[in-house]
């Protein structure tokens, strides 16, 4: 190996050489890297639309007893290039407490988004994964509990005979109900 | 710092592995004739970062992979910028090798204590166009597939086992979900682990031999860092400037209409630096093609890997240059054959222009409010009037029918017509209805006056009304026109020329001529108005009296429901209903069946009844009945 020559103007030229090297060669190995990541991020940029109400059944499949029942949600879904007309999107349970009164319960759990069952026996919600449990209408009906807040409930309008309700997936974990955006 | 520094380097020996990578010896200073190595690894990692983010986007399978491509293309953010620094690098990596190449043989690295190190190389080249020709297949789009399928015939037919390969390669008898999960494993995983190693191997007996000095050496040695680290970081500068430069200049690697095994793509070629080979195929006759496309090229892989060994001899080493110039010389030359070739051909021309149509179309469609259905892309293309109806006529009608006085693709039909004796200017005029002057000149013939004898090419005016327009005022403008009604552009050439329309048309209907022009218009968009246009639309609701006018008129003061059935039931009407005339409805009736006594019965002339033979199916001909009435999605309308 050649010794290197350690006179100023020497390594005043070799730093900027260092230097110049050090510089093109962070250019080149960023803008690759960049674009990638730029493009990586495009979940960031994208929103879900605002919730819209969606028929879910008919009053008559509906008895007035209080009693959860499952329904499917049907609705025009996007999964990135994929467009779907009503396609089932998510389940839903609802209530009819008097005869035009009719409650949305979302059917997944507030706590790690597992999928909330009803136990006919214990008239009561139990979430298969970490055992949380909710009340008939959906509150949290024991202390031990390890969701944060009672099952989410969701608008719901009655047209007529038919059961339309405002659709929407919340985030998991917090003790606040939030749409995921 | 320093405490980490030492801990990291008792445990690691980082230190000595640093030095030892940046203060390699080069023999005669740094030179740019070096840069070729370290460009080539530039390109590599821009590879693999690219690759890994594209990876992330992509989904392979036959229904998901154009559209996961589309997608990043298209409605990624910043999408087609990755996606172009990974295919123009690609490009740009194959001109490296041969590059790297030339200066290996020439300057006679390659010969002993390298060889091994050179059959590396040879190794890598192999595995990069290996890489390039799977990368090529994985947007499933027309230009891959149906190049890929070529390649893949290809291997068939390697003599013995070329059949089990195939069906190894392709993961099945034919193309689908399995040709991709194994082109994407070895584009993605077994072909970058492979390169990886060899690479590494590469540069560690690179390492170990050094490099292969220029003499006569110009200036004393030196460390490779930091002059030659300089001049390798302004080479991938260039390299990354000029990939960035391709993929903003054509926005992003192409991506041609999906992938479908019904739809021909004589547009398909093979990526630029396979050209040769592609030629090169032409010229052996059927049954001799494994010559062509295996053993010639791998007697000449052959030769390039014994160079170490020819080397030796004492006129070896001016062999294996002459012989690498033959091959690149040979494979120039092919290339600008091919080249030359495709731009000479008309055919090819149309094929890009249609490629380049379906492409642009099918973005448009998969960005309608519709969207990509989950059966895939493929089929907006094929449900898509705007497209598939010009095909389908142009296949199924144009041998009698015209569009606008092409095939409905834009394809004239023409026939050779020989100038008889004594045929004057005036004669050919009449017979093919465009100035004989221009035949002449368009014939590339000097004289402005035909010649007899002399052959032009003419247009084939077709045997059966031109169908631009049909259902619309203009086009029964011109079948009401005495002097029009039996020229070629209507009923010239059927068999109703002299028939009772016509004769009508040029006797009764002169007669009232010009004296009721007026009312002859309130008819003509009565009648026209039946069809529904949309192009017509506004017209028909603005016109809403004269239209009802006309309803009144062409029963009255014209006589046509004296034959015409028109609105009500007419037992005495004895040819085409007007009722609907030219609507959506109308239109695939009469295709489907234009001898039911709705429309021409028994009066029908050649038209195949196209649904009842079995010709067409009903899909189709609403394909076509929707494209000649102009239905067709538009993203204006939509944006509206």
């Amino acid at each position: 190996m050649s010794s290197p020559d350690h006179s100023d103007s020497r390594s005043r030229r070799s730093f900027v050489k260092e230097a110049a090297a050090v510089v093109i060669g962070s250019i080149v190995a960023l803008v690759p890297a960049a674009a990638g990541f730029f493009a990586w991020l495009d979940p960031l940029r994208r929103k879900q639309g605002a919730a819209g109400f969606v028929k879910v059944g008919s009053l008559d499949a509906l008895p007035a007893d209080s009693i959860p029942r499952k329904f499917a949600v049907l609705a025009d879904h996007v999964d990135a290039w994929t467009k779907s007309p009503q396609v089932p999107v998510g389940a839903i349970y609802l209530r009819r407490l008097k005869d035009r009164e009719v409650v949305a319960l979302h059917s997944i759990c507030p706590h790690a988004g597992c999928f909330v069952d009803y136990r006919d026996s214990a008239r009561d919600f139990y979430c298969p994964c970490h055992n949380s449990t909710f009340a008939q209408d959906g509150s949290i009906n024991d202390p031990k509990s390890p969701s944060p807040r009672g099952m989410d409930t969701m608008e719901v309008e009655l047209r007529g005979n038919e059961i339309w309700v405002r659709f929407q997936n919340f985030a998991c974990g917090h003790k606040e109900k939030r749409p995921v955006a | 710092m320093k405490q980490i520094l030492d801990w990291l380097d008792s445990r690691t020996g980082i230190k000595r592995l640093t030095h030892e990578a940046l203060y390699e010896n080069i023999p005669g200073g740094a030179r740019w004739r070096y840069i070729w190595g370290s460009a080539l690894t530039f390109c590599l990692a821009v590879q693999f970062i690219t690759g890994i983010f594209l990876w992330m986007a992509y989904s392979p399978s036959a229904q998901t992979a154009w559209e996961s491509v589309y997608y990043i293309q298209h409605e990624m953010a910043g999408g087609w910028f990755l996606r172009g620094l990974h295919h123009f690098t690609a490009q740009l990596m194959t001109v490296l090798l041969v590059l790297h190449l030339m200066q290996v043989i020439i300057d006679g690295a390659y010969k002993a204590p390298r060889e091994v190190n050179y059959w590396f190389g040879l190794a890598l080249l192999g595995l990069t166009l290996a890489i390039s020709l799977t990368g090529y297949l994985l947007p499933w789009d027309q230009k891959g597939y149906w190049a890929s399928k070529v390649a893949t015939n290809i291997a068939a037919i390697t003599p013995v086992f070329g059949e089990q390969i195939q069906k190894l390669i392709i993961g099945g008898s034919d193309y689908g979900h399995h040709t991709l999960t194994r082109f994407f494993a070895l584009h993605a995983g077994v072909l970058p682990a492979a390169i990886v190693l060899l690479v590494a191997g590469h540069i560690a007996l690179f390492r170990k031999h050094g490099i292969t000095p220029k003499q006569p050496l110009r200036k004393p040695d030196a460390a490779f860092w930091p002059d030659q680290v300089l001049m390798d970081a302004v080479a991938s500068l260039a390299v990354l400037a000029t990939v960035v430069f391709l993929t903003v200049k054509f926005r992003g690697a192409e991506l041609a209409a999906p992938a479908d095994p019904s739809e021909p793509y004589s547009a398909a070629r093979p990526e630029w630096y396979f050209l040769f080979l592609f030629q090169f195929l032409k010229y052996f006759p059927g049954g001799t093609e494994v010559w062509g496309a295996i053993v010639i090229p791998s007697l000449a892989m052959l030769v390039l890997a014994a160079m170490p060994l020819l080397g030796k001899w004492k006129l070896g080493h001016r062999f294996n240059v002459a012989f690498l110039f033959a091959v690149l010389l040979g494979a120039g030359i092919l290339t600008w054959e091919a080249k030359k070739q495709d731009s000479a051909d008309e055919s090819f021309h149309l094929a890009v222009r249609h490629a380049h149509q379906d492409a642009a179309r099918v973005v448009e469609l998969a960005k309608a409010p519709t969207g990509i259905p989950a059966a895939g892309a493929v089929n907006l293309l094929r449900n898509d009037p705007f497209t598939r109806g010009p095909r389908l006529f142009a296949q199924h009608c144009s041998s009698c029918h015209q569009y606008d006085g092409h095939d409905g693709t834009g394809v004239a039909r023409t026939l050779e017509h020989e100038v008889e004796a004594g045929a004057t200017t005036a004669s050919i005029e009449a017979k093919y209805g465009a100035p004989a002057g221009d035949l002449v000149r368009l014939n590339g013939a000097g004289a402005a006056s035909p010649q007899p004898g002399q052959k032009l090419r003419v247009t084939d005016p077709g045997s059966a009304p031109d169908l631009k327009g049909f259902g619309s005022r203009e086009w029964l403008a011109g079948i009401l026109d005495p002097n029009l009604v039996s020229s070629d552009r209507y009923y010239g050439r059927t068999k109703f020329k002299d028939g009772k329309m016509a004769k009508w048309v040029k006797e009764k209907l002169a007669k009232k001529l010009p004296a009721k022009q007026a009312e002859l218009e309130k008819v003509i968009a009565a009648v026209s108005a039946e069809a529904e246009l949309l192009s017509q639309k506004s017209a028909d609701v603005r016109d809403r009296s004269i239209i009802g006018q006309g309803r009144e008129l062409l029963r009255d003061e014209f006589g046509c429901t004296d034959c015409h059935q028109f609105r009500k039931p007419d037992p005495d009407a004895n040819t085409v209903d007007l009722t609907g005339w030219g609507s959506r409805e109308w239109l695939i009736g009469v295709i489907a069946d234009p001898a039911h006594e709705r429309f021409y019965g028994k009066k029908n002339d050649r038209m195949p009844r196209f649904e009842k033979d079995g010709a067409l199916k009903r899909e189709e001909i609403e394909l076509i009945a929707d494209w000649l009435r102009g239905e067709w999605y538009r993203p204006e309308t939509a944006s509206r």
